[in-house]
Order: structure tokens, then C-alpha cells, then sequence
């Protein structure tokens, strides 16, 4: 049986692999995605201490249920404002859209 | 449980990177679908039934559509999936942070509960999030959340003329 520390190294893991992606990558759909790992990476971990710590009380998976909801409320929106920045600029390579860079 | 956790973790693992390596969009997107139908399974290893079900239907179903049918309508397939100039230092920083991460979490002290978790956790978690003293007032506030996503999506797409 897997301990509490396994899901906590698998949730850091994935987390770090998400802000990695979300930092190097230029394409914003890419950028999107790794979000979504490490939102994914923080669940995991909600749901181990809702597992090992409060097993009977669930509070960490009602947090889960409500991090589900802002991610796909978030990728809707991101996803909207990324086809309305493709329509107006011909791209979504974040390099190039600098409008705001000095 | 243990065989079933640990190849799922490697999956998940393995899968979320393959969407920084894969130089192909569309299977770097495919690859993320992958990573959470093993987080899917994490969660039943969990004994987190419901939850389970949620990111199977949620994760898995809405959002991976939506982001590969926004790659699609992009045409972005075809410049592939670059990284920028900062990929050595990102890498490094990330690398600490995952190092740090692994220690703390190794070796702090988790004060373990010894009771077996609920088995079916539906009916539970139904009467936490509905019950007056409970989060319905969140729950409300999530559907004003996604009402405002939806509006906010047309708003931002509709034609102008």
C-alpha cells in the first residue's frame, strides 16, 4: 500500500513538470495545457491528505470538486481569449504577441 | 494498489512530460489526455470514487475537447510546439523545486489517521456540499462562476459588425 509521501512526490512531480512547461513553452495552447497538469499535480494532493489525514471527513475532496470547477471555467475563458487573439493577430505564439511589451 | 499505483504515477508521469517533449501539437495534446486518465486512476487508488468519475468526465471529456478542437481551429498544428529562450533556467528552477518538494515532503511529520476511509463517497460528499451548514453558498457561487464563463466566452468571440 502506497504511503501519503508516494501521492505527495507524484503531486510535486507533476506540478513542477506543469510550471516547467508553462514557463519554456511559446505556444499558448500549450501554456494552457500545462496549467491544467499542475492544477491536476495540486488535486492529487488534496485528495492524499483527504485520504491519509481526514479519511472520514472528505473536506479535501470537496476543495478538489471546487479546483475542477475554476479549471474548466479558466481553460473555457482561456481558450475564448486565445481564438480572439488568433482571429485579430494571425498567431499564439506568445513571442510575438507583444502589443503591451516596452 | 501498489502495482496499480505505481504504474499509474509512472504513466502520469511520463505522459505530462511527453507534452513538453512531443514536438507534434496534436499528440502532445492527445498526451494529455492520456496524463489524466491516469490521474483518474490515482484518484480510485485513493478510494476517491466520485472524484474519480468527475475527472473522467470533466477532464477527460470537456477540457480535452476544447483544447483540441481550439488547436484545430487555430491552424497551430503546423509551426509545431517551440520552446523559448529560457528553457536551461526554467529547467534548473523547476528541478529545485521538485527537489525541495520530494525532501519536505519526506520528511515532515504527517499526523496519519488510522480509520479506513468511506467506500462510497458520493451520498457524503452530496450532504457536504448541500447541506444548509455546509458549502452551498460556495456551490452558488460556482454557478454564478460558470454562468460568467459562458457569457464571457460568446462576448469574446462573437463577430463584430
Amino acid at each position: 500500500m502506497p504511503g501519503l509521501e508516494h501521492y505527495l512526490i507524484l503531486s510535486g512531480l507533476l506540478f513542477c513538470i506543469g510550471l516547467a512547461g508553462a514557463v519554456i513553452k511559446r505556444s499558448a495552447i500549450v501554456i494552457l495545457m500545462c496549467i491544467e497538469i499542475m492544477l491536476t499535480g495540486v488535486n492529487i494532493a488534496m485528495v492524499a491528505f483527504s485520504r491519509f489525514i481526514t479519511p472520514v471527513e472528505l473536506t479535501g475532496q470537496i476543495f478538489t470538486v471546487f479546483i475542477i470547477v475554476v479549471a474548466a471555467a479558466e481553460i473555457a475563458i482561456g481558450l475564448a481569449i486565445i481564438l480572439a487573439l488568433y482571429r485579430n493577430r494571425n498567431t499564439i505564439d506568445t513571442q510575438k504577441i507583444d502589443l503591451l511589451k516596452w | 494498489m501498489q502495482i496499480a499505483f505505481w504504474i499509474l504515477a509512472v504513466l502520469a508521469v511520463v505522459s505530462a512530460a511527453g507534452v513538453i517533449w512531443q514536438k507534434n501539437l496534436f499528440r502532445a495534446a492527445l498526451l494529455l489526455v492520456l496524463c489524466f486518465l491516469a490521474v483518474a486512476g490515482i484518484f480510485v487508488t485513493l478510494s476517491a470514487d466520485f472524484l474519480a468519475a468527475v475527472q473522467l468526465i470533466i477532464n477527460v471529456g470537456a477540457v480535452a475537447i476544447l483544447i483540441i478542437m481550439s488547436i484545430m481551429l487555430t491552424r497551430e498544428v503546423t509551426s509545431g510546439n517551440p520552446s523559448g529562450k529560457l528553457g536551461l533556467p526554467a529547467l534548473a528552477a523547476t528541478g529545485v523545486l521538485a527537489f525541495s518538494i520530494i525532501i519536505t515532503s519526506v520528511s515532515s511529520y504527517w499526523p496519519l489517521s488510522s480509520s479506513s476511509p468511506l467506500e462510497p463517497t458520493t451520498a457524503a460528499l452530496a450532504n457536504l456540499l448541500f447541506e444548509n451548514d455546509g458549502f452551498i453558498f460556495l456551490i452558488q457561487l460556482g454557478a454564478i462562476l460558470l454562468l460568467t464563463t459562458i457569457i464571457g466566452a460568446i462576448v469574446l468571440l462573437r463577430k463584430e459588425d
